[in-house]
């Protein structure tokens, strides 16, 4: 008979040891989002990768206009901010002035989905070697709760209070199919944050995204389905539900394009 | 044939009561149902997502789906 190979360690009283705790990126404040916004885990998991890959000292990240507009509250390394829609920009500038930074962008759907569409496309297509960290939860969450190009059909919004009609405001718009076919985006893939188990494949993403940038690969871009429990006009609970049910039908979860 | 000792679970977990935001989706989350709504308010005016003790085995998701990072995960 084989011996046992379990090691079984005592437990002895009174002995804990820490498995998690907050990253030393993140600073120890409260945020402003709303309860249950997925902002607050994407924060700790760029935060947490961040940490892991030991590049706090060397990276830049440029924060969006958008909920998350005031992020360089919450990190603690270099932060910078940009006109809206405008970050892919402002990223190519500072890589290209300074290759050896690790330079991450952190937009929402209304930033780089509608007014940032052009940038985002053309730095993709030259392959500029940033990552872009994309929050697509369907709405304008800092003025209201309005359409996006990302609401799905028939979401009811401050703008289409009747729900979005295909016919009258288009179909919503998968960034990362747009973006899959230019030779220059290397790594696309879409996770969401709505279960804990999605939020640890979206660090495994999110941790790949800037491996990519590390390694020199190229453009890298992670898309994180998030909750918006206010302006979708329910619980935090049934915002993460209806993430699973709807909007990672139409938005479905894994990579799209890898090297 | 000796019987396998296994570990009682001993996990533990820590939530800073006074910042919780009250989605409770950490609720949702914990596999052994070990987190449960406060009876009495806090500073925030929501009522809190507190531990119950019992079979917590530390798993951390609860911490890793909280939003507000205000949980802390013993094993």
């Amino acid at each position: 008979m084989k011996k046992n190979r379990i090691k079984v360690i005592p437990a002895k009283k009174g002995e804990t040891n820490r498995v998690f705790a907050r990253p030393a990126t993140l600073r120890d404040i409260d945020n402003h989002y709303c309860a249950g916004c997925g902002h607050g885990i994407i924060h700790r998991l760029i935060c947490e990768v961040i940490d892991e890959l030991g590049i706090r000292e060397k990276v830049i990240a440029i924060a969006p206009v958008g909920c998350a507009v005031i992020a360089y509250d919450y990190w603690d390394f270099d932060v910078t901010e940009a006109p809206h829609g405008r970050t892919p920009a402002v990223a190519t500038g500072i890589k290209r002035t300074r290759p050896n930074n690790i330079v991450f962008t952190y937009q929402g759907d209304g930033d780089l989905a509608a007014i940032g569409t052009a940038e985002t496309i053309h730095a993709a297509n030259r392959g500029e070697n940033i990552t872009i960290i994309f929050v697509n939860n369907g709405v304008y969450g800092m003025t209201g709760g309005q359409m996006a190009p990302t609401t799905l059909a028939g979401q009811k919004t401050a703008t289409t209070i009747y729900g979005r009609s295909l016919r009258r405001e288009g179909y919503p718009i998968r960034m990362l199919e747009i973006l899959a076919p230019l030779p220059g985006a290397r790594y696309l893939e879409r996770v969401s944050v709505h279960s804990a188990h999605e939020t640890l494949r979206a660090k495994r993403a999110i941790m790949k995204a800037f491996k990519t940038q590390v390694d020199g690969k190229g453009f890298s871009m992670v898309e994180v389905l998030s909750m918006c429990p206010t302006y979708w006009g329910m619980s935090a609970i049934k915002a993460a539900e209806r993430i699973r049910s709807d909007v990672a039908t139409f938005y479905p979860l894994g990579v799209v394009k890898t090297y | 044939m000796k019987a396998i000792k296994v570990k009682k679970p001993s996990g533990k977990i820590k939530i800073n009561k006074d910042r919780c935001k009250g989605c409770y989706l950490c609720i949702v989350n914990c596999p052994n149902g070990r987190i449960k709504i406060a009876e009495d308010l806090n500073v925030k005016g929501v009522k809190p997502a507190i531990f119950s003790p019992g079979n917590c085995t530390g798993c951390a998701m609860c911490a890793v789906i909280c939003p507000e990072c205000i949980i802390e995960v013993y094993r």
